[in-house]
């Protein structure tokens, strides 16, 4: 597609949050926490649907539980929560950059540069790690000691 | 030699996105063997194609040591200087080459850079004075310590060649964002002790548009040829926005005119400048 000084467009669109390169952890990062946003977003509409059946009555209510205790709405459930302990921990991550923690002071540049991105990048790796053992012991937990 | 070097190979592929307005429909990918002596840079490959095979091709280059900022492509996945990357340390016999991702193709490896210079205009990036009768008939130099100097001299490094704004995704998916080359500017002035201009820019850079569209992808500190880490210059922007609302911040005052020097004695190491010649 060509504007009007008839260039051609090399916009990345959606594709530039996936991929479109050979980037460092971050930014995968990032694109986690953008679809982990959004799959938040979506749940919260959702869950004002399901609690708004409440004003049908204790049977409407009762009704749409059965439903969304199956096993694909299970699933759901636990994504849901996977999303919500990666975008709660990563977003804490994000605050403390924001806020100008983690990332060192301004200095001459040298070379080899060594970017703030790599000083705070053990942060990253360690909120990884705890965001997998906490989705482990909640998949033990919704899938294991809790499917009786 | 190194291991990179002893490893080398005798002739490389280049692999190279050409598109010519008004000939190719769409963008096509062409090949060229091209031998690879040691030390030979992507920007060499590429003037050599044009010499030998291809008088064609199209690209911007100028200084071919880095500084100039014109060469920026896309090379092997990531945005990077083809004077300042040998085809060795690439460690491919292929060397796939593209314009840079997020900007217009001119043509072939040409990128339409002037919605980057815009925004970079947009920001303002130069010293604003409160007196403007002091910039405009200059008395001085305003004074700044080593440790100001430090504050912001990192993101002064910045050469404009655009490869943060291609990595940032971001920028991939908002037209109207500053990007980190422009927002880090903006903070290389901020910074600056000398400057008062910090609240004529701000309406620009926390606008929707602004700063805190960043979210840390650090893409751009990650390709930046020059260290200028604009991520960084990013984060901090906001620590002083946030300051600035809790109140935690002074107004900004620009420093004094430094004093005129007095009975300066030359150094006896250092050699005699030499005198004028007209």
């Amino acid at each position: 597609m060509t504007d009007e000084k008839n260039h051609l467009s090399n916009k990345l669109g959606i594709w530039g949050w996936l991929g479109g390169g050979r980037y460092g952890l971050e930014r995968y990062a990032y694109t986690l926490h953008r679809l982990t946003g959004l799959g938040l977003l979506l749940y919260f509409i959702l869950h004002i649907f399901v609690t708004g059946s409440r004003l049908g009555g204790p049977e409407s209510w009762s009704a749409s539980m059965a439903v969304y205790e199956t096993g694909l709405f299970k699933i759901g459930e636990f994504l849901v929560f996977v999303a919500f302990i990666y975008h709660g921990l990563n977003g804490i991550r994000l605050g403390l950059t924001e806020l100008g923690f983690l990332m060192g002071k301004p200095e001459r540049p040298l070379f080899p540069y060594r970017s703030s991105v790599m000083r705070q990048r053990p942060v990253l790796i360690v909120i990884m790690v705890l965001a997998v053992i906490l989705i482990l012991a909640g998949g033990l937990d919704f899938f294991v000691l809790t499917s009786h | 030699m190194s291991e990179s070097h002893a490893n080398a190979p005798q002739k490389v592929i280049f692999e190279v996105l050409r598109y010519i307005p008004g000939v190719d429909a769409k963008p096509r990918m062409q090949s060229y063997e091209v031998p690879a002596p040691k030390g030979l840079t992507v920007l060499d490959g590429l003037l050599w194609i044009k010499e030998n095979l291809d008088p064609t091709l199209s690209w911007r280059s100028s200084c071919r040591m880095g500084v100039c900022g014109s060469c920026a492509m896309f090379i092997n996945g990531l945005p990077r200087l083809a004077c300042a990357n040998q085809v060795a340390h690439l460690h491919s016999d292929k060397i796939i080459i593209k314009p840079l991702p997020n900007y217009a193709i001119i043509r072939d490896l040409v990128p339409d850079l002037e919605p980057f210079f815009a925004k970079h205009a947009a920001i303002k990036p130069f010293l604003i004075r409160k007196n403007i009768e002091e910039l405009d008939n200059p008395t001085g130099e305003f004074f700044q310590s080593k440790e100001e100097l430090v504050n912001y001299i990192q993101f002064a490094y910045c050469i404009k060649c655009g490869a943060c704004l291609s990595a940032c995704p971001t920028v991939a998916t908002d037209d109207a964002y500053l990007g980190p080359q422009a927002l880090a500017q903006a903070w290389r002035y901020i910074a600056d002790a000398r400057d008062e201009g910090a609240a004529e820019r701000e309406e620009e850079i926390f606008s929707a548009h602004g700063a805190f569209r960043c979210h840390f992808a650090g893409a751009c500190s990650e390709v930046c040829p020059k260290g200028v880490d604009p991520a960084f210059a990013i984060q901090l922007m906001k620590q002083f926005m946030f300051k600035k609302k809790l109140g935690g911040c002074k107004e900004q005052h620009g420093s004094e005119l430094a004093p005129p020097v007095e009975n300066w004695v030359p150094k006896k190491e250092y050699p005699k400048a030499p005198e004028h010649s007209l």
